[in-house]
């Protein structure tokens, strides 16, 4: 029963870590998927992380911080899209530009606003924060282990924004495999020529592709800063957006398969922290620092040996000029 | 004008102005704050609310520096020296190295450091007995848990943080000998002070595996440590600095560590001529580490919890309760 309730609990810190990664993850194919490298997940994550406290912060509502968020990450898409759709930049260069960028600006903003050493305000007023929703009869459900600690603790109690990204991936996958639009994307990242040739704007999508992305990375920035903690705190993201990026690749930049490498690294990650100073049948205890590396151990052992060949779209990375 | 010259040009600006804010005095007191800067609510707020105080009391300016890569140490320690300052504290064990070199290279001037030692004649090491507060934690923690199973959140796993679990758990155990501590440490690198999504994520699982009340000694990742004990409604114990205020009715009591003190102290001492070399070790005894109880958690803490707090202080200064330190292997 012990375990049982162990194993619950793990699978429900697994969906919250894993929340912000395939967030990210999605924002990261709809613009690989049109050709555009995203190294600047990152930095819009923490962009909008910054944007959506400071504005909860100073409006209270957790509504207009999501709204802060997605705008400022569409904006930051949009900068990433001018320097390398517009101006045919390098798109790798762009990215990281937008990333270092926020990582300076954010906290030295926050300082200036708020003269809390690169913290926004804690927000802990009613309204502030997504909080976790629980479900009706989810209480009494506790009782009944089986169904009810399953029904309590893996579908009920989390944030809206949860429910959203668990929503959000077959809605991607729809878009992107049943939709005119969809269909341009995934036509636009193999081959630019053939869309131009039937007379549809290869910038065009590709900007479309860049604002959805910031869309979604302001929601997954919004989830790290006013759902899962209380504030903006300097590198709040902490490698989260990189990490997405990989889930990606491991996934073949396809919805389904991401989804599996999103909660694949959210458990590594929600298992080292339970591992910790837990003695294990045959082995006992083992050292922390063994722990804590093996979310990223077994992030390389499964990128290099067990995804297979992972191929990108075609045309990712080259920046597109029309033919004369 | 680029973006890259306009912001060093701001940059310089800065320096300047704050070169401009200098007081008239030849006394010139420095603070270099670590990781999780200087507003973290918690270790380096309160060395600079310390510094904060200096300044109030005596009209002096003090010169400041948050570092935000390891790199910078050394950088902002050989600036303060060349810009004239009399002495600088160093809050942090990080900055052991650094401070031993550069003081190295300016034999004549002072340095004060914080959390770690470094021996030489031109440095004054002030370390705290971190484990004797954390023992008084343990002990509230044990006697305001229901479950009687208690956790502890540590920030990045070095020897002083393991000298906060130690104390905590024998003060657990000394209450409730069957009591059960869970402990995390958040990471192995600097940024497990910063790191509150990950502290609200450990606290769930230790709350998740029946504790009811949670000790953290990690910095801003605490935060999040005790955002989680807010919002699932059981306690957390706050650290360094008297953090009750943040979620008042929540936060059982807070190990608060002199810090402010020993800052205050070194600029005083500095500008009296008074400033010694040397380690100093500061504990119960010296007030320099306690507990805290103020209009936030004194509904929280009993008169039965109180007394046998008081008791267990008495007992442990006068050496009656030995707390044992953790010694890194």
């Amino acid at each position: 029963m012990e375990t049982y309730t162990l194993i619950v609990l793990l699978l429900a810190a697994t969906i919250r870590v894993a929340t912000p990664l395939l967030l990210a993850a999605l924002a990261g194919m709809f613009s690989e998927r049109s050709g555009v490298i995203d190294l600047g997940l990152e930095g819009k994550m923490l962009g909008a992380a910054f944007a959506s406290a400071a504005v909860s912060a100073i409006s209270g509502s957790a509504w207009l911080g999501l709204g802060a968020g997605i705008a400022t990450a569409v904006l930051l898409a949009l900068v990433i899209g001018f320097a390398c759709i517009t101006h045919r930049g390098n798109q790798v260069v762009a990215g990281t530009a937008v990333t270092i960028m926020v990582v300076g600006l954010g906290p030295t903003l926050a300082l200036a606003w708020f003269n809390l050493g690169g913290h926004t305000p804690q927000l802990d007023g009613p309204g502030q924060r997504f909080v976790g929703l629980v479900w009706p009869w989810a209480q009494p459900a506790r009782e009944h282990p089986l169904p009810g600690l399953l029904y309590a603790e893996l579908l009920s109690g989390h944030n809206l924004i949860v429910y959203l990204a668990a929503a959000l991936v077959p809605l991607s996958a729809w878009v992107l495999y049943r939709t005119r639009f969809g269909l341009r994307l995934r036509a636009v990242g193999e081959n630019p020529h053939a869309v131009e040739t039937a007379g549809i704007s290869v910038n065009a999508l590709r900007y479309r592709a860049l604002i959805i992305s910031g869309v979604l990375c302001g929601i997954a920035g919004t989830y790290l800063s006013t759902a899962a903690s209380s504030g903006f705190v300097r590198d709040m993201t902490a490698g989260k957006g990189y990490l997405a990026l990989a889930a990606l690749i491991f996934g073949k930049w396809r919805p389904w398969p991401t989804l599996g490498a999103c909660l694949l690294f959210a458990f590594t990650d929600a298992l080292a922290v339970r591992l910790q100073g837990v003695a294990l049948p045959v082995v006992g205890v083992i050292p922390v620092q063994f722990i804590l590396a093996l979310p990223y151990v077994l992030t390389v052992l499964l990128l290099a040996g067990f995804v297979g060949r992972a191929v990108a779209p075609h045309a990712i990375g080259v920046p597109y000029a029309k033919e004369k | 004008m680029n973006f890259p010259a306009r912001v060093s040009i701001f940059l310089i600006a800065l320096v300047l102005g704050g070169g401009a804010a200098r007081a008239a005095s030849d006394f010139a007191p420095a603070i270099l704050f670590d990781f999780g800067g200087k507003f973290d609510r918690s270790f380096n707020q309160a060395a600079a609310e310390g510094a904060e105080r200096f300044k109030k009391d005596t009209g002096i300016a003090y010169r400041e520096f948050e570092i935000s890569n390891a790199a910078q140490r050394e950088q902002a320690l050989v600036q303060m020296a060349r810009r004239g300052a009399t002495i600088i504290v160093a809050i942090g064990f990080t900055q052991a190295s650094a401070v031993e070199k550069v003081a190295k290279q300016y034999p004549k001037l002072k340095f004060t450091i914080i959390d770690a030692v470094v021996d030489l004649p031109n440095v004054q090491s002030v370390n705290f007995r971190e484990q004797e507060s954390s023992f008084l934690c343990g002990m509230a923690a044990a006697m305001a848990s229901k479950t009687g199973k208690v956790g502890f959140v540590g920030g990045m796993d070095i020897p002083l943080i393991r000298k906060f679990a130690l104390g905590y758990t024998e003060g657990a155990k000394y209450v409730n000998p069957q009591a059960e501590v869970f402990q995390n440490m958040t990471g192995t690198t600097p940024a497990a002070w910063g790191d509150p999504t990950k502290g609200a994520e450990l606290a769930k699982s230790q709350f998740g595996r029946g504790a009811d009340v949670i000790f953290h000694a990690a910095g801003a990742t605490g935060l999040g440590v005790m955002q989680a004990a807010k919002d699932a409604g059981k306690l957390s114990i706050g650290c360094d600095s008297n953090q009750n205020y943040l979620h008042p009715g929540s936060v059982l009591t807070s190990a608060v560590k002199g810090v402010d003190v020993a800052v205050y102290s070194a600029f005083q001492a500095a500008k009296d001529g008074t400033w010694k070399p040397g380690q100093q070790v500061l504990g119960l005894a010296e007030n320099a580490v306690g507990y805290s109880i103020d209009e936030h958690n004194r509904k929280l803490i009993t008169p039965e919890m109180e007394q046998r707090l008081v008791q267990a202080k008495a007992d442990i200064i006068s050496g009656k309760i030995k707390v044992s330190e953790y010694k890194a292997q």
